[in-house]
C-alpha cells in the first residue's frame, strides 16, 4: 500500500455518534422491511378475495418499490459511507446509475408491447385468449409424492 | 473513512491530489461494484421484460410459502423475511467491524467479522434449503390431459394457472422462464454471498495475524465491507422482484 493520499488518522471524537448513526440506519432498514412485508401480506390477502382490485394491488406494489429505493439509499449512504465521500465521487457513481431509469422503462415497455402483439394477433400469430389471473385457494396445497 | 477525511465537498478539483479523496483500491472497488450493479440490473430487467411479455406469471405467495420444520403450513413471505433479516443484520455487523477498524481495535474487528461471516453462512444455508425444497418437492400438474408430479427446475415448473379437471382444481405448467430466472439470479447472488464470506474469512485471518496493525490501517476491511454491503443491496432488489411484487 504505497502513496495513499488519504489519511487514516484516528478520530475518537465522533466514535460514539458514528455507532449511533449505524444502529439508527439498521433500525430504519428493519422497519422499512417490516412495512414491506406487511404490504406484501396485504397483497396476498387482497388476491384471495373474489374480485381483487388490480389498481389497489398495483398501488401497493408501487409503494413497496419506493420503500425499497429508500432502503437502497440508506445502505449506500450510511453503510457504504458514500454520503460521507466527496461530491466528485458521489456524482461519478450516481450519474451513470441514472441510466437505469432508461434501462428499466425501455425494457418493460418492450415486454409489454410484445405481449400486446401476441394477444392481438399481429397479422401472423394465432390469437391467444387472455387468461385471467386466478388466485390460488389457500387450502389447495401442493402434495408431495 | 468518513471520520478520517477532511470534508472538501463543494470544492472543484485543481489537480495535484486525488479528485475523489479516496485511495486507489477503494475507488476501484466502487467502480467494480458499479459494473456489477449493471450486471445484476441487466438480469433483473431482463426478468421484468419477460414477465411483462407474458399473460401469466407465477404467484410468488404460493410458490414461496414454506418454512423449514413446519411441514405443509401455508406461510407466505415468512422464510424470505428471515433471510432478509439475516442479511441486514450481517450488514450492520460488517459496518461495525469497519468502525472498529478506524479505531484500530483489533479485538473489535475480529468479533464483528466473525458475526458477519456467521450471518453470511446462515444466509447461504437458508438459500440451500429453499433451492432443495423447490427442486425436490413435487406438485400435481395437468400436462396434456394427464396428471403428473413436477418439481421446479429450469426447464419446467408446476406454477401455472389452475383449471378444472375431473371435478377438482389442478395446476397447469407454469411459465418456462420462471425457473431459469429464479435459479439464475438467486444463484448469481448466492455466489456473490459465497465469495463475500470467503473474502471476509481472509480478512479475519489477516486481522488475527496482525497484518493490518502492522500496516497501520484497516482499509482492507473497508473494501471487503463495501463488497459485502453491495451484496446486501442486491438482495434488497432480488427480494423486491421475486418475493414482493
Amino acid at each position: 500500500m504505497s502513496a495513499v493520499t488519504t489519511t487514516h488518522a484516528i478520530d475518537h471524537s465522533h466514535g460514539e455518534a458514528q455507532v449511533k448513526r449505524i444502529w439508527k440506519a439498521f433500525w430504519i432498514l428493519l422497519i422499512l422491511t417490516i412495512i414491506e412485508l406487511g404490504l406484501g401480506l396485504s397483497i396476498y390477502y387482497i388476491d384471495l378475495e373474489a374480485n381483487p382490485s388490480e389498481t389497489l394491488i398495483l398501488f401497493l406494489k408501487g409503494v413497496i418499490t419506493i420503500l425499497t429505493l429508500a432502503k437502497a439509499f440508506y445502505i449506500i449512504s450510511i453503510f457504504m459511507h458514500l454520503g460521507d465521500e466527496v461530491r466528485n465521487l458521489i456524482m461519478s457513481l450516481g450519474i451513470p446509475a441514472l441510466l437505469f431509469i432508461w434501462f428499466i422503462f425501455t425494457f418493460l415497455y418492450e415486454g409489454n408491447s410484445y405481449r400486446n402483439l401476441r394477444n392481438t394477433d399481429a397479422g401472423s400469430r394465432p390469437y391467444i385468449e387472455k387468461v385471467q389471473h386466478q388466485p390460488v385457494p389457500a387450502m389447495k396445497e401442493g402434495e408431495k409424492n | 473513512m468518513e471520520t478520517a477525511l477532511t470534508r472538501t465537498k463543494s470544492q472543484l478539483w485543481s489537480g495535484g491530489k486525488s479528485p475523489y479523496n479516496v485511495s486507489y483500491g477503494k475507488l476501484m472497488m466502487w467502480f467494480f461494484l458499479m459494473s456489477d450493479s449493471f450486471t445484476f440490473g441487466a438480469f433483473l430487467i431482463s426478468y421484468g421484460s419477460i414477465r411483462f411479455s407474458l399473460n401469466n406469471w407465477v404467484d410468488h405467495n404460493y410458490v414461496f410459502n414454506k418454512f423449514p420444520l413446519t411441514g405443509e403450513a401455508n406461510l407466505p413471505l415468512a422464510f424470505v423475511s428471515l433471510m432478509t433479516f439475516i442479511l441486514i443484520f450481517s450488514s450492520v455487523t460488517m459496518v461495525l467491524a469497519v468502525h472498529e477498524g478506524h479505531k484500530m481495535n483489533k479485538k473489535g474487528v475480529e468479533k464483528w467479522m466473525i458475526l458477519t461471516i456467521l450471518g453470511g453462512l446462515a444466509f447461504l444455508t437458508c438459500q440451500a434449503w429453499e433451492w432443495t425444497h423447490l427442486i425436490t418437492s413435487r406438485h400435481k400438474v395437468l400436462v396434456d390431459g394427464v396428471i403428473q408430479y413436477w418439481g421446479t427446475t429450469t426447464s419446467h415448473n408446476p406454477w401455472g394457472p389452475h383449471v378444472m379437471f375431473n371435478g377438482e382444481m389442478v395446476a397447469t405448467p407454469g411459465p418456462v422462464a420462471f425457473g431459469g430466472y429464479f435459479f439464475g439470479i438467486t444463484g448469481f447472488h448466492g455466489f456473490h454471498v459465497f465469495s463475500g464470506v470467503v473474502i471476509n474469512l481472509v480478512m479475519l485471518i489477516k486481522t488475527k495475524i496482525g497484518d493490518f496493525q502492522k500496516r497501520g490501517h484497516y482499509e482492507m476491511i473497508e473494501k471487503a465491507g463495501l463488497y459485502w454491503h453491495f451484496v446486501d443491496l442486491v438482495w434488497v432488489f432480488v427480494f423486491l422482484c421475486f418475493y414482493l411484487i
